[in-house]
């Protein structure tokens, strides 16, 4: 199974450590915790996977803090990156 | 916890024991630099600055150097001037000594040239080498220690396995008394908020943000808009969103706990817990800055290997990316790239940094230190040279 790392609870993304394919499951650590997300497009290692629904407008959330906010509706399993988040602090 | 370290005269502890050899010159280097090649046990900090800089640029030098000669990893110092430099050789002097330790100056103008000045350094080196020698190693707690953190050739792996395996291991320093210094200050742009709300006070919260804004304003002033250009294409290729996440994977380093102050560039922490310091991204230049603060040993992450240590402290190196810690592994000294080809967490990953930690505190060698990549050194200026 394809990896990746969410750094706190708080997280709705998680970093690929593999590269994921649309389609494949995604093993996600969360601290000492998994959880298994379908990827809903292909993610490429050191890229970004929604762990959960984004409403457009609302944070995007790693290391614990918005590192930025949803420009479109993004669901759980798909890429998230330049194409649907934008930064708040520019 | 413990580690093994040398107390010295005002009572802090040292990891090494070395006899430092300082030119306050960058035009002393040459007599510095053949004075530490001939006595073992010394060692040079080669700068480049100490003249032709406006009066602030002067300040911070003698301060750096007051802050060197006072690590107490080193065990005595020569000073080696070269006589009509801006930087009064006697105010670093009296700076050092207050810290009990033996200091020696030689001033090539006074004393007739090279050879002479080689000759009188190389007879105080000795005599510094033989100040350090009866300092043994005794058990000292974790809580003596100050630690300088550093990320330099980062890669994709930086932010999300090196540099938080790091920051795990710096709150556990933390938890334990101890004191740690990170700063880069360029790279918190973008993130500085975050900083400011782990602020103790509201005034420490107010620095930081002043300290960011003050240097990106100064960059934009030259035409540079970091904001505004960050991340950049690789970055973004690399899956970088925005500049926020590029910073907040920078600052993971240091951990989460409170922030106790924001320190002026070699200026030393006065109380214990995670301090910011003003410096730049720069390795040559910003390892010296905490060093001069009284870091006895540093902490860096790198994705892609970076070799340096310093000549003074040493210079833990920390790699989450499996490529460069096997072709690389010459300069790598905590291999946490398991965490991607083994499925191991990022804790085990923070145990691994913090148990080297302890060895390199209590005299295990850095990769750095056995290859003697560690005496390219510089300091911090802000102004122009004139």
């Amino acid at each position: 199974m394809k990896r990746a790392i969410a750094l706190t609870e708080k997280d709705n993304v998680a970093t690929m450590i593999d590269k994921a394919s649309k389609g494949e499951d995604v093993e996600v650590t969360i601290g000492r915790r998994k959880m298994v997300i379908t990827a809903k497009d292909e993610i490429p290692f050191g890229h970004k996977i929604a762990l959960k629904e984004i409403k457009k407008g609302e944070k995007v959330i790693k290391y614990g803090e918005p590192i930025g906010q949803a420009t479109r509706d993004i669901k759980k399993g798909e890429h998230v990156h330049v194409h649907n988040i934008k930064s708040i602090m520019v | 916890m413990e580690f093994m370290g040398f107390q010295r005269e005002n009572g802090e502890i040292g990891v090494r024991n070395h006899v430092a050899v300082i030119p306050t010159v960058g035009c002393a280097n040459e007599v510095a630099e053949a004075i530490a090649d001939r006595v073992p046990g010394s060692k040079p900090l080669l700068h480049h600055q100490g003249c032709c800089m406006i009066p602030s640029d002067i300040e911070v030098v003698e301060r750096t150097l007051i802050g060197l000669g006072s690590n107490p990893n080193v065990a005595a110092v020569v000073l080696v001037g070269l006589g009509c430099e801006s930087v009064s050789i006697d105010r670093v002097g009296d700076g050092i000594a207050e810290t009990g330790k033996p200091v020696e100056s030689v001033v090539i103008q006074d004393i007739g040239g090279f050879s002479k000045a080689v000759e009188k350094g190389v007879e105080a080196a000795k005599k510094g080498v033989e100040h350090a020698e009866p300092f043994k190693r005794q058990s000292f707690d974790l809580s003596n220690l100050t630690v300088g953190i550093k990320c330099g050739s980062s890669d994709a792996t930086s932010g999300i396995v090196s540099n938080p395996a790091v920051g795990l291991a710096i709150d556990r320093l933390i938890d334990e008394g101890g004191t740690a210094i990170f700063g880069e200050i360029t790279e918190m742009i973008g993130a500085e908020h975050v900083l400011a709300r782990r602020a103790k006070t509201p005034e420490v919260a107010e620095q930081i943000l002043k300290v960011v804004h003050e240097l990106e304003e100064k960059i934009k002033s030259l035409g540079v808009d970091i904001r505004g250009s960050n991340p950049t294409p690789g970055n973004i290729r690399g899956g970088l969103s925005t500049i926020e996440e590029k910073s907040l994977g920078a600052i993971v380093k240091g951990g989460s706990k409170p922030i106790q102050g924001v320190l002026d560039y070699a200026e030393k922490p006065e109380g214990k817990g995670l301090y910011i310091m003003v410096s730049p991204g720069r390795e040559i230049e910003f390892l010296t800055g905490p060093v001069a603060g009284g870091a006895q040993i540093m902490i860096f992450t790198t994705g892609r290997g970076a070799p340096q240590g310093y000549p003074i402290a040493p210079v833990i190196k920390v790699c989450g990316n499996p490529r460069t810690s096997e072709k690389l592994s010459e300069h790598i000294d905590v291999d946490v790239s398991d965490v991607i080809t083994k499925n191991k967490t990022l804790e085990e990953a923070a145990e691994k940094v913090f148990e080297k930690l302890v060895k390199v505190a209590s005299g295990e060698k850095t990769n750095a230190e056995i290859t003697g990549y560690d005496k390219t050194i510089d300091i911090y200026v802000r102004g122009i040279i004139l």
